[in-house]
């Protein structure tokens, strides 16, 4: 049971890591100075929450396992992040609706999860809850104010629909465990949070004069750790250091 | 005389409030941390003195020197083991920001956090709070960015003075 509950924080932790650090890419390159401080705080939000997960999974594990061990020494397979996080920043359009997608995913799970039975998990999600909230906030107006603007930036949120609804699926789809940790109280079974989700993106989408693409084939496999070729790309930044380097400090 | 001091300092909670009262936070120096509100508790385990300490926001990167600080104060005035622990819940709020806080904040150029809570707010494109200009007082200001130089601080600018400030948002 144990593992089931290592397996599950990790995954938590691996989501959050790989969004700030594909968020981080745009620090000194954002459209204008204010909106890149803003990805970038919404980055260091994100790498804190990674922070407290790997931290409570480290301790779990017990041995030599550290937030560090866990962040940089671990191959690509052992990771649980879902495909959404790990695809390419690409433009502007692309990162908000990523980022408006999963903080509605992680608004709707950290609300559960301040309940969960665990100790530790319920206060990480009370504490990233009100920082998700400011997320949401964002970047849901900001879907708004790309897809009802001008006709470049609606073609361009067009195409970022195009790219990221394949990924949307795999956020509700129940991991083996995450279907244990639900059964027990500790964590939530994703699939319960998809209808909220949906209308709360329907809201925003007709907001944006955008509309939900129709039925899509998900694409899926990122909590099992099969992933997309992105991933590897993010490790030879994220993980360069430690590999060249082994137990290399500031 | 340590074991006199260490006699003192084990059942004077206040008095070991008073040191912690000398560590500043790193990113907004004129604050200490009691100030902000972050010190919960402090608890005498037999031979060793506990800190409880809880982050500001999540990734809040003053935690760890923070840390480090109050082992290193505690140690030069005789505490032989120190234990600073960090716990999430509850969750930080700027309603534990000291009126001392708030007033050296403004004195330094910040303004202080509102005293209503309005981070759960959800309203889309919701006009932004009404705060005050630490410089001029005037409540003509408007909101730049919803983030700013650290995660607790928003930009704002005076539409009188015509000052851009940092406001220390409410959380």
């Amino acid at each position: 049971m144990k593992q089931i509950l290592i397996d599950y924080t990790l995954h938590l932790a691996d989501n959050s890591l790989i969004l700030g650090q594909r968020n981080a890419e745009w620090c000194g390159h954002g459209p204008v100075l204010e909106q890149d401080i803003a990805i970038t705080n919404i980055s260091l939000d994100l790498i804190g929450q990674a922070r407290n997960f790997y931290q409570y999974a480290a301790s779990l594990i017990g041995n030599d396992a550290t937030e560090d061990s866990l962040a940089y020494l671990r191959k690509e397979e052992e990771f649980k992040n879902c495909l959404l996080v790990e695809q390419p920043k690409s433009d502007w359009a692309q990162t908000i609706l990523r980022q408006f997608f999963f903080s509605q995913y992680q608004y709707l799970l950290f609300q559960k999860m301040q309940n969960s039975k665990d100790g530790q998990l319920a206060a990480i999600a009370e504490k990233s809850l009100k920082e998700v909230t400011y997320h949401l906030r964002w970047s849901s107006e900001w879907v708004i104010r790309l897809g009802d603007a001008t006709e470049e930036s609606h073609n361009r949120i067009l195409k970022a629909i195009d790219e990221l609804w394949q990924y949307t699926g795999e956020l509700f789809e129940t991991s083996s465990y995450e279907l244990q940790v639900a059964n027990d109280g500790t964590g939530i079974d994703a699939s319960k949070l998809k209808e909220q989700w949906m209308t709360k993106v329907k809201e925003i989408f007709s907001e944006a004069t955008l509309t939900i693409p129709g039925k899509t084939l998900m694409q899926t496999g990122g909590k099992e750790g099969n992933h997309t070729e992105h991933l590897a790309s993010i490790f030879t930044e994220l993980q360069y250091m430690q590999k060249t380097y082994p137990g290399c400090e500031w | 005389m340590v074991d006199g001091f260490m006699k003192v300092h084990a059942i004077d909670k206040e008095a070991i409030y008073s040191y912690l009262e000398e560590i500043n936070d790193p990113e907004v120096p004129v604050l200490s941390i009691i100030d902000l509100g972050i010190v919960r508790d402090v608890k005498m385990n037999d031979e060793e003195l506990e800190v409880i300490i809880t982050p500001t926001y999540t990734g809040c990167p003053a935690m760890d020197m923070i840390t480090a600080t109050i082992k290193i104060q505690l140690a030069t005035l005789g505490f032989k083991k120190v234990k600073v622990t960090q716990i999430l819940s509850p969750a930080w709020t700027t309603e534990w920001m000291s009126d001392e806080g708030k007033r050296k904040l403004k004195e330094y150029g910040i303004a202080p956090p509102n005293p209503k809570q309005q981070v759960c707010d959800q309203k889309l494109f919701a006009a932004a709070e009404a705060v005050q200009c630490p410089h001029c007082n005037s409540y003509h200001t408007h909101r730049i960015s919803e983030f700013g130089s650290t995660a607790c601080k928003a930009l704002y600018q005076c539409d009188d003075c015509k000052e851009p400030f940092d406001y220390f948002k409410c959380h």
